[in-house]
């Protein structure tokens, strides 16, 4: 009998995922099955170029199917639900397809419903730019913006890409400023943070930028809702921020299927091992990227370094020996900072984002925790990458799945 | 390990001032905390947040966020709000004992 592997959701993680076990998996013992509810791949980190006319959709969009290798089957389908008990999925139309081991790559996607008084002014004085609709709604209301303030917000955490609110902040400025509308415009950076980061070190370093542009930050500020009439922001503690056009990250939250399936925890993402990546409730189910609960950051990078260790986790568990591979939290991030510089962070659960040289210590060639030009050309360069390499799952040269201490200096004065 | 010291208990803390070991936690420990964080009397509400915490980590080994508490029914976000002002999962973690939350990157 085959045996059956099965992928949910063809997005970063999935896709590299097919490509890892199409490579390493006895086609003869084997089957590879993906399943996704549509077929239109965004190369995500674009949509923070879309609003200030940096890109288009059309230039980030491909098809899901063209990333797959052959050999896998791909099912464009709603999931109903996950029965893991019975080893099955469920798709909308009520068909049940068995697994022997599942992967979850669902996934994570913006909720504004979740916040009071969202909808109400919902891409007329409320956006976003974490969904391609919303993306290119913001850069249609850009182009009449005739000043105001502008207020940067994020709702609760976790979110996807962490830095590109801070990224949105930095490019409104360097625009606006391009359009000689800076001085018609305030720009607010709303977190419910203590900092503009959440490490000590990276926050000074960030925080110091939104000072220098004069952006006016205001920290530890937790949202009950939203007054659209008004254009206020509303805190629990009772703390108001006027806005003109408010560009919002919503909560961000798992599929509704890992609600439907009962599998995740309060913002629907699945409870997974820190280390193995697998389910902490079920034996033969893993996951991979944004749809964990983990502490490390949601983003592609991340994916992209879980997906070498849990291909080889998965391949033991496969063969009933005991897992080993360990995944550390590495991630790795470019943060455009405007006026085409940007900064370069690497860290893991453990090692905070630090100043330094990366790839190679002294060397470099980039720096890291400073903007320079060689990281925004890194960062460009990376669409190519992504597409080309790291979906197909192949290494990235010089850069590990485990983060390595080299070139990174702790600063001189230790942060408190 | 920096250790503190409130009337004769002593109990191993971090950095930040959170408690490392729960077992050390005491109810009159959980008083000289709230102090500290600026909260002068611990009522029934404060309490039933407290064991709820408390209980959420001996299930799980972590503390519960905000948006935790406030599904669990125990008291709403606002609530939590006023009766712990400033950071509500912070705090209140930090009065029950238990270890400084993960916060995510």
């Amino acid at each position: 009998m085959m045996k059956k592997l099965l992928i949910l959701g063809a997005g970063t993680g999935g896709t590299i995922m097919a490509n890892h076990f199409s490579r390493r998996l006895d086609k003869s013992e084997w089957s590879v099955t993906v399943i996704d509810r549509d077929d239109a791949h965004y190369y995500q980190p674009g949509f923070l170029f879309i609003p200030f006319g940096f890109t288009t959709i059309e230039k980030i969009t491909r098809k899901k199917s063209k990333f797959l290798p052959k050999g896998v089957k791909f099912i464009i389908s709603e999931v109903e639900r996950i029965d893991a008990a019975g080893s099955a999925v469920i798709l909308a139309d009520g068909r049940k397809i068995t697994y022997d081991f599942l992967i979850i790559a669902t996934g994570a996607k913006i909720v504004p419903s979740e916040t009071p008084g969202m909808l109400d002014g919902w891409r007329d004085s409320i956006f976003d730019f974490y969904t391609a609709d919303g993306a290119v709604a913001l850069a249609e209301k850009l182009k009449d913006f005739k000043g105001g303030t502008v207020a940067v917000h994020i709702t609760e955490t976790p979110i996807k890409c962490p830095v590109a609110p801070l990224e949105f902040t930095f490019f409104a400025d360097h625009c606006l400023g391009e359009r000689k509308m800076r001085d018609r415009a305030e720009i607010v950076f709303v977190t419910p943070l203590s900092a503009a980061f959440t490490k000590p070190v990276a926050a000074e370093k960030l925080g110091a930028l939104l000072e220098e542009r004069s952006i006016r930050t205001v920290t530890d500020f937790a949202v009950e809702r939203i007054d659209a009439a008004a254009r206020k922001l509303i805190s629990f503690d009772n703390r108001e921020v006027r806005f003109d056009l408010l560009v919002t990250v919503p909560v961000n939250m798992g599929d509704e299927l890992i609600e439907r399936s009962d599998m995740g925890d309060e913002l629907r993402f699945v409870p997974t091992d820190l280390h193995t990546l697998r389910s902490k409730r079920h034996e033969n189910v893993f996951v991979i990227g944004d749809a964990t609960d983990l502490p490390s950051s949601k983003a592609g990078s991340v994916a992209h370094f879980q997906s070498e260790l849990l291909a080889e986790n998965v391949l033991r568990a496969m063969k009933k020996e005991p897992l080993a591979a360990e995944f550390d939290g590495h991630s790795n991030c470019f943060i455009e900072t405007g006026a085409r510089k940007a900064i370069l962070i690497d860290f893991n659960y453990d090692v905070e984002p630090l100043p330094g040289r990366f790839p190679f210590p002294v060397i470099g060639p980039m720096p890291l925790l400073k903007p320079s030009r060689l990281n925004h050309l890194g960062k460009l360069a990376f669409r190519w990458i992504y597409w080309n390499m790291l979906l197909k799952g192949r290494k990235i040269p010089f850069i590990p799945a485990k983060m390595s201490m080299a070139g990174k200096k702790f600063p001189e004065q230790p942060q408190p | 390990m920096p250790q503190k010291q409130i009337g004769n208990a002593v109990f191993d803390i971090d950095a930040d001032g959170f408690m490392t070991n729960v077992s050390q936690w005491t109810r009159d420990v959980a008083v000289a905390l709230a102090k500290e964080e600026g909260i002068a009397e611990l009522t029934a509400a404060h309490w039933k947040v407290i064991e709820y915490m408390q209980k959420e980590f001996k299930e799980n080994g972590a503390a519960p966020t905000v948006r935790k508490i406030n599904k669990s029914g125990v008291i709403s976000t606002k609530e939590l709000y006023e009766i712990f002002p400033g950071g509500p999962a912070k705090k209140a973690a930090r009065i029950a004992g238990l270890p400084k939350p993960v916060g995510c990157v």
